[in-house]
C-alpha cells in the first residue's frame, strides 16, 4: 500500500486524517449563508473569481450587500428564486484539515435534503437565532439529525450580538435544546452535543475567539471542528465486508485466480480470519487481503480491496462477510424500520418495492405503517391515517422475499440502512434504517 | 497498527468503491478519457479496482479535432500501457455528418458541439453507464451533482429532479434510453489530484507543466497561437513561460503564465492559487452565470 508521505520536504504531505464531513442546517433567517461565508472567506476556500462572480450577480439583483448564499446556490432556478433546492457540496481546508459541507437548505423540500446530507455526515452543524430560540425548524433539524445518528451535533447559537452577548439567554437555548434531544423517542446513544455563543456576521467565535464573551471558555467552531475525531468509529466493532464484483481474469498467468472485490464497510479484516458469508451461512477463512499495492495483514474499515477464501465457494455479488467470534448480523425476512420518504408518490401498504441493503436488492413489500412521526416534536402520530408522503418519516414493517443479513442502524449505520427503490421506474422512494 | 486509511486512500476508496458498483449493475459501462489529470486519474482507478483481470468497460475519447498534440500523444502512449483499445468518438465527424453545424468567426469553438458527438456515441455503442472525471469543486452547478447522475433518453440533466443520495448506498437503475453520468472523483478537489499524481507517480502530458509557447491574450486568457484559432486584429502571438491547469480543447483552454516546472511546484502553486482553475483558464465558463449549467442540462460532461 502507498504511504501518503511526501516525497520532499518542500509541501507538506497529504493529510492523515480523511476530510471531516460536515452536514449545515438553517435557513438564511439564522444567517447560515453568513456562517458558511465567513468559513470559507477565513479559510480562504472562495477563490477570487468566484468572489467576484457572487459580487456581480449581486449586483444585478439589487441586493445591498454581496450575497454569500449565491456561492453555494449554483442553479438557475435556485439563483432566479432566490432560494436553496438542493444539497450544495463545498469543500475548504486549513492546515489543520479538509473539510467537505454538505449544504442543506432550510424550507423546500426540507427533510428530503436533510436526510441527504446528514446520511454521510460526521458532524451535523444546526443554527439557531438566539432570539427565538427552539423553534419549529430547529426542532425538525434536531429530530432528522438524531434519527440519522451523525455522532456529533454543533449547535451554533447565532446572533448574540443582539442580546447583549448576555450568558443567560444562551444557556437557555443550550438548556432547551439538551432536553429536547434528550427526550426524542429515537434508539441509540445520544450523540455528542457542543454549543457556541456566535455572531456570524461580526466573527465572534467562528474563526476568531470573541472578547464578548468572557463568560465562554470553550474552542471556537473552527478548531472544535479541526479537533473532532470521528475517523476510528466505523472501524471499531464487527467487521462487515460487502462483495460488489466477482473479479475472474480466466487468463493464462491467472488460470484460477476469484477474488472477491468489495469494501470494508465496517470493524476491521485480517488475514487468516475465519469468517461466514450470508446470507448462505457458509463458512471460511480469509487466505489473502489483496490490493493494487499489495497484500495487507489487516483493512480498517472504508478500504477497498479484493479477498479470497480458503476453499472452493458460490459466494458472489450481494454477500455480505462478517468475522466469527464477533456480533454477527440477523438474517430476517420481517424488518422493524424508520423510512424517510424521499419522493413525490407515496407509500403504499402491500406493493412491492426494491430493497436495497449494502450490494444487495430484494423483493419487500411494506406490511404496515405502525406510526407516523411528528418531524417537529419527534412524537408519535397515533395511526397512520395521512400516509407516508414526500418528507414524512414513519416507523413500517417490511417483509423480504429473501432473508436479509442486517444490523440495528443504532449500532452498525453501515448495514443497518436500506434504500427502497421502485421497481419499475428506478426512482429512489426511501431511506431506511433498521431498528429491529 | 492504524486503523484509520488517510486523506488519498479514503478519497481512492470511496472511487474504486463507485466504479465496482456501477460495472456490477450496468451492462455497458464506458470510461470517458481525455488525457487530462483528471481522467488519468480516473483510468489509474479503474485500473486499481478491477485487475488482474481486464477493464470490464469500454474507454473513450471525445475528440473535438482541436486538441493538443502532446495530449494526443499522451493519450495513445497511455492506452498502449494499459492494454485496453480506445473508442474514438468524433466531433469533425459529426460536423461531416451534418450532425452538428461549426460555429463561425474567431471566438469559434467546438466545445458545446461535443455534447450531440458524446450522446451520439453513447446511443451507437448503447452505452448505459459514462464514467467521468468532473469534480464538485470545479463549478458551482457541478456543486449541486450526484455522483451517480441520470440523463433521460434525450441525454439531459434535470438539476431539479435529481435522485436523493443517501449513506454509500448507489442507486445505478436506468429504465429504457436514460443512461448514468458517474464521477467518482466528486469528492476531489484540484489539490488532491495532484496530490494523488504525486503519490501514485502518475505521468500527466507535458503542458501541464511550464514551457515557453507562442501565446496571445484575450478576454484575459492566454490562448495557444494556433491554427486552430482564429485572431483578431491586435491579437499578437507573443512568447512566454505558461503552463495548462486544465487540458480541453485547444479554442477554449487558456494558459496561466508560471514557472511550475516540476509536480511539486505545480503543488505547491495549486495549494495557494486565488482563482479556480475554471475561472483561470476557461472561457466557455464565463459566457454566463448559468454557463455550466446549461450545458450539462444539453448532455454535456
Amino acid at each position: 500500500m502507498a504511504t501518503e508521505q511526501s516525497t520532499t520536504d518542500l509541501l507538506p504531505p497529504a493529510p492523515r486524517r480523511r476530510a471531516l464531513r460536515c452536514a449545515t442546517a438553517g435557513s438564511v433567517d439564522d444567517g447560515k449563508s453568513t456562517l458558511l461565508g465567513r468559513l470559507l472567506l477565513d479559510a480562504k476556500a472562495i477563490m477570487t473569481d468566484q468572489l467576484e462572480h457572487v459580487e456581480e450577480a449581486s449586483r444585478r439583483r439589487g441586493y445591498a450587500r454581496t450575497d454569500l448564499a449565491l456561492v453555494t446556490d449554483g442553479l438557475r432556478a435556485e439563483r432566479e428564486q432566490g432560494i436553496t433546492i438542493d444539497v450544495a457540496w463545498r469543500y475548504f481546508a486549513t492546515p489543520a484539515r479538509r473539510f467537505v459541507l454538505a449544504d442543506a437548505p432550510g424550507h423546500v423540500q426540507y427533510t428530503r435534503n436533510m436526510v441527504t446530507a446528514a446520511s454521510r455526515a460526521d458532524v451535523a452543524i444546526v443554527l439557531v437565532d438566539v432570539r427565538h430560540g427552539l423553534v419549529e425548524q430547529t426542532r425538525r433539524h434536531l429530530f432528522v439529525t438524531r434519527l440519522l445518528g451523525v455522532a456529533a451535533i454543533a449547535v451554533v447559537v447565532n446572533k448574540m450580538d443582539h442580546v447583549g452577548y448576555a450568558y443567560d439567554v444562551f444557556a437557555k437555548v443550550r438548556e432547551d435544546i439538551s432536553s429536547y434531544l434528550a427526550a426524542l423517542p429515537l434508539p441509540g446513544p445520544i450523540p455528542e452535543v457542543t454549543f457556541f455563543p456566535v455572531s456570524a456576521l461580526v466573527g465572534d467565535n467562528v474563526v476568531e475567539r470573541s472578547s464578548a464573551t468572557p463568560w465562554y471558555d470553550g474552542p471556537t467552531l473552527l478548531s472544535y471542528l479541526e479537533g473532532l475525531d470521528v475517523e476510528e468509529r466505523a472501524s471499531r466493532g464487527p467487521a462487515r465486508f460487502a462483495v460488489q464484483w466477482v473479479i475472474r481474469p480466466q487468463n493464462e498467468t491467472h488460470p484460477d485466480y476469484r477474488g472477491y472485490a468489495g469494501r470494508v464497510l465496517s470493524g476491521a479484516l485480517r488475514k487468516g480470519d475465519a469468517v461466514t458469508v450470508w446470507p448462505a451461512g457458509l463458512h471460511s477463512t480469509i487466505v489473502r487481503l489483496e490490493t493494487f499495492d499489495g497484500d495487507l495483514a489487516l483493512a480498517p474499515a472504508g478500504t477497498a480491496l479484493t479477498v479470497h477464501l480458503a476453499g472452493d465457494h458460490d459466494v458472489g455479488r450481494g454477500d455480505l462477510i462478517s468475522v466469527d467470534g464477533e456480533a454477527q448480523p440477523t438474517l430476517s425476512r420481517e424488518i422493524e424500520a424508520d423510512l424517510a420518504w424521499v419522493h413525490p408518490s407515496q407509500a403504499n401498504v402491500g406493493v412491492p418495492y426494491l430493497l436495497k441493503h449494502g450490494t444487495r436488492e430484494v423483493r419487500a413489500v411494506l406490511g404496515a405503517i405502525v406510526h407516523v412521526y411528528d418531524v417537529a416534536t419527534g412524537a408519535h402520530t397515533s395511526g397512520a391515517s395521512g400516509g407516508l408522503t414526500m418528507n414524512g418519516i414513519a416507523r413500517v414493517q417490511l417483509r423480504t422475499a429473501d432473508p436479509v443479513p442486517v444490523d440495528a442502524f443504532a449500532t452498525r449505520r453501515e448495514t443497518g440502512s436500506f434504500l427502497l427503490l421502485d421497481p419499475a421506474s428506478g426512482a429512489t422512494l426511501a431511506a431506511g434504517m433498521v431498528r429491529s | 497498527m492504524t486503523l484509520t486509511r488517510g486523506h488519498l486512500s479514503s478519497l481512492e476508496d470511496e472511487a474504486i468503491f463507485i466504479l465496482r458498483e456501477v460495472v456490477a449493475t450496468r451492462a455497458r459501462p464506458v470510461l470517458l478519457f481525455s488525457a487530462g489529470k483528471d481522467s488519468i486519474v480516473l483510468l489509474h482507478l479503474a485500473v486499481k479496482a478491477f485487475r488482474p483481470a481486464r477493464l470490464p468497460l469500454a474507454i473513450m475519447h471525445v475528440d473535438t479535432g482541436h486538441n493538443f498534440p502532446e495530449v494526443l500523444a499522451f493519450r495513445d502512449a497511455r492506452l498502449a500501457e494499459v492494454g485496453e483499445p480506445l473508442v474514438v468518438a468524433s466531433v469533425q465527424k459529426s460536423i461531416d455528418d451534418g450532425r452538428v453545424v461549426e460555429e463561425r468567426g474567431p471566438r469559434a469553438s467546438r466545445n458545446r458541439l461535443q455534447s450531440v458527438t458524446l450522446l451520439d456515441a453513447i446511443a451507437a455503442h448503447k452505452f448505459d453507464a459514462a464514467f467521468g472525471g468532473a469534480r464538485r469543486d470545479e463549478d458551482r452547478a457541478r456543486a449541486k451533482e450526484r455522483i451517480i447522475s441520470l440523463r433521460d433518453e434525450f441525454g439531459q440533466w434535470e438539476p431539479k429532479n435529481q435522485r436523493p443520495e443517501l449513506w454509500e448506498l448507489y442507486n445505478t437503475h436506468v429504465r429504457g434510453a436514460e443512461h448514468l453520468r458517474v464521477f467518482p472523483l466528486s469528492n476531489w478537489t484540484e489539490l488532491d489530484i495532484w496530490e494523488y499524481v504525486r503519490r501514485e507517480r502518475l505521468a500527466v502530458p507535458s503542458i501541464y507543466f511550464a514551457h515557453t509557447r507562442e501565446v496571445f491574450a484575450r478576454d484575459g486568457l492566454l490562448y495557444a497561437a494556433t491554427s486552430a484559432v482564429t485572431r483578431l486584429p491586435g491579437e499578437v502571438p507573443i512568447e512566454a513561460e505558461v503552463r495548462f491547469r486544465t487540458v480541453g480543447d485547444m479554442t477554449c483552454t487558456g494558459a496561466i503564465r508560471s514557472s511550475a516546472r516540476t509536480l511539486e511546484e505545480i503543488l505547491r502553486e495549486t495549494a495557494t492559487a486565488t482563482v479556480t482553475e475554471r475561472g483561470a483558464t476557461r472561457a466557455d465558463d464565463k459566457i454566463g452565470e448559468a454557463a455550466m449549467e446549461d450545458r450539462k442540462r444539453e448532455g454535456y460532461f
